[in-house]
């Protein structure tokens, strides 16, 4: 895939409900990720010029450092003691409690891995953090604002796991319309579809309707519309779903890409080769409890197996006779 | 870490922790995706055929009755231009149920609905930004009929009452701003499009035909009916209060200017009420 360099170059004030200078100031190593306790440790020991990120960090937070700087972030998505229960319409059941109190820390600059059997409750806690379904009890966060919250969805991308467009337009129209959604400058629109485009490889077919593409097009329209407000955090649902391994492999690489870029990604996956290839950290997930969490290298060991058989023995998985 | 300077975590610029959105912001970006979700209402309606198929329908009607000429009688006109604004009436009904009835279906059946709640955005910025769009497709398609009938009738008549027109059309579009409420209101009780146009062209026609007539009705009940139909008489949008269509068909003045801007107040008030019920059942439906 081409070099195409999306990110680092603005950033949204969602305040200001405008974009401004992306300083750098969180682009910083990713030292420090995982850690024991619930904060971050980051430097930015100025690599290039250390009295430029000074001054704008002075500028832009009041704030003097003399030598270098470390930054202690809380997570940036948090879930706490999230409960979510769903009416059933089944006889004599009622209630059926898809989430029990989960509670789950994912820090900046880390790609997330949310892996669980179908029906372990991934899709639904997604669907609590995007604000589609109300949590029973307890709350999630993500930048630190409640999920209930339409605010908090300013700087995320979000990815479902299938694609669902407006058929009748192009993705050059769709992008358009996303971009309008995030109060994206009228300036910089242009210049923004034209680099996620070129990102997802789409950029011969945007002006096509969307109902000509083939799935994999589907998919990285999705993607591109994921990455338009140029978010901190993504949230992919299962982007590889159904997906031929090409399509496999360019969806990897643009994870991949992120993460280089210190994006966030959140994603759930069913592919567990890819997830051990990518995440930083992983969550287990089984009938709406987590059961394991931690880095992939730190499971792996612990187990002294792959990760498919870590998962295989966490959910309690017993093969045929 | 000594030489080290830590810094606050709430001064650093995490996104979503440096500062909460004020009200006007709100209202900025409400009213911003509003627009957008309208725009693309807008873009659906003129994409698709059913306005096409309407208009060239009612331009063949029109264009021939505009061409007869009935044993030299001069009034044949009058009749003729009932006859085309009645299509149009009609012409504009389907458009703005049907268009209005399938937005939010069609948003959670093609769940297109799910990426675009994940962005800033409420259920009630859709709801307002689909009855925005319903409501502006709706009256340029009306602009386009009336364009079209002024232009036909202005070549029989050979002049175009300007005021009595544009009251007509502004009331006419007042009026289905009432009715897409309604229709936007339905299709969220309703699950199936088609249920939800049925019952609101009966709905519709029903105020239409009989609205005016309900007090003479229940003057002649006994009670509790009367009561009962005076509740219905007072709480009923009254569609037929914007049918001006005599202004134009028979050249009459103007109404008086007053009365047109109490009327499209009537109009907001229903249209506003509508809406509220909507966004407040819509905020607490299953989307899946």
């Amino acid at each position: 895939m081409r070099e195409v360099f999306l990110f680092g170059r603005t950033r949204f004030n969602r305040l200001k409900g405008r974009y401004l200078p992306n300083e750098g100031a969180l682009e910083q190593s990713s030292a420090g990720v995982g850690s024991s306790s619930n904060s971050l440790e980051r430097r930015d020991l100025g690599g290039g010029d250390p009295g430029f990120w000074r001054r704008k960090l002075a500028s832009w937070h009041r704030i003097r450092c003399d030598k270098a700087v470390t930054v202690k972030v809380d997570a940036i998505l948090k879930v706490e003691n999230l409960r979510v229960e769903y009416k059933t319409r089944e006889a004599g059941s009622g209630r059926k409690i898809a989430l029990h109190g989960l509670n789950l820390s994912i820090f900046s600059g880390e790609v997330f891995g949310f892996l669980g059997p179908n029906g372990a409750g991934k899709t639904t806690t997604m669907n609590v953090l995007l604000g589609f379904v109300p949590p029973t009890s307890g709350d999630a966060f993500i930048f630190g604002t409640s999920v209930r919250n339409p605010i908090a969805r300013q700087r995320i991308g979000y990815l479902p796991e299938l694609t669902y467009y407006y058929k009748f337009l192009s993705a050059e129209e769709t992008l358009r319309f996303y971009a309008k959604i995030f109060r994206i400058p009228r300036t910089e629109v242009e210049s923004r579809i034209d680099a996620v485009l070129k990102l997802v490889e789409l950029d011969h077919a945007r002006k096509r309707p969307i109902k000509t593409y083939s799935k994999g097009m589907q998919q990285r329209v999705g993607l591109a519309q994921a990455l338009i407000n140029n978010p901190d955090l993504l949230i992919l649902d299962e982007p590889t779903s159904g997906l031929d391994p090409i399509g496999r492999m360019k969806v990897r690489e643009i994870i991949q890409r992120l993460k280089q870029e210190g994006k966030t990604v959140f994603f759930s996956s069913h592919e567990l080769g890819e997830v051990e290839t990518v995440c930083d950290r992983v969550a287990i997930m089984s009938s709406g409890e987590l059961k394991a969490e931690g880095r992939v290298a730190d499971l792996v060991n612990q187990h002294k197996c792959n990760l498919e058989q870590v998962f295989l023995n966490i959910v309690d998985y017993k093969a045929a006779a | 870490m000594s030489d080290i300077a830590v810094i606050n975590p709430s001064s650093v610029s995490v996104p979503g922790r440096t500062a909460q959105a004020g009200g006007l912001d709100s209202i900025v970006s409400g009213w911003v995706n509003s627009r957008a979700i309208a725009g693309l209402v807008i873009k659906e309606l003129f994409r698709r055929k059913d306005f096409y198929a309407l208009f060239v329908l009612t331009a063949l009607i029109t264009l021939i009755l505009g061409s007869v000429n009935f044993f030299n009688e001069a009034n044949i006109v009058r009749y003729l231009k009932e006859i085309c604004l009645f299509l149009i009436w009609v012409a504009s009904l389907v458009i703005a149920i049907t268009t209005a009835a399938r937005q939010i279906p069609a948003e959670r059946e093609s769940r297109t609905i799910f990426p675009l709640l994940a962005k800033p955005v409420t259920r009630s910025h859709v709801i307002l930004g689909k009855f925005l769009g319903c409501w502006l497709a709706v009256g340029i398609s009306l602009l386009v009929f009336y364009l079209f009938f002024g232009i036909v009738s202005a070549s029989r008549e050979h002049g175009v009452p300007l005021g009595q027109y544009f009251q007509a059309v502004t009331l006419h579009w007042f009026m289905l701003g009432m009715v897409i409420a309604m229709t936007v209101l339905g299709s969220i009780v309703f699950a199936a499009p088609s249920s939800n146009n049925t019952i609101i062209f009966v709905i519709s026609a029903g105020i239409l035909l009989v609205g005016r007539h309900l007090n003479k009705l229940a003057v002649q009940l006994q009670e509790p009916s009367q009561s009962i139909v005076y509740s219905i008489y007072y709480c009923l949008p009254h569609l037929e209060l914007f049918d001006v269509r005599d202004l134009v068909v028979h050249n009459l003045g103007a109404i008086p200017w007053l009365v047109w801007l109490g009327a499209a107040s009537y109009a907001l008030v229903y249209a506003v009420l509508f809406l509220v019920i909507a966004c407040l059942l819509f905020r607490r439906k299953a989307l899946n």
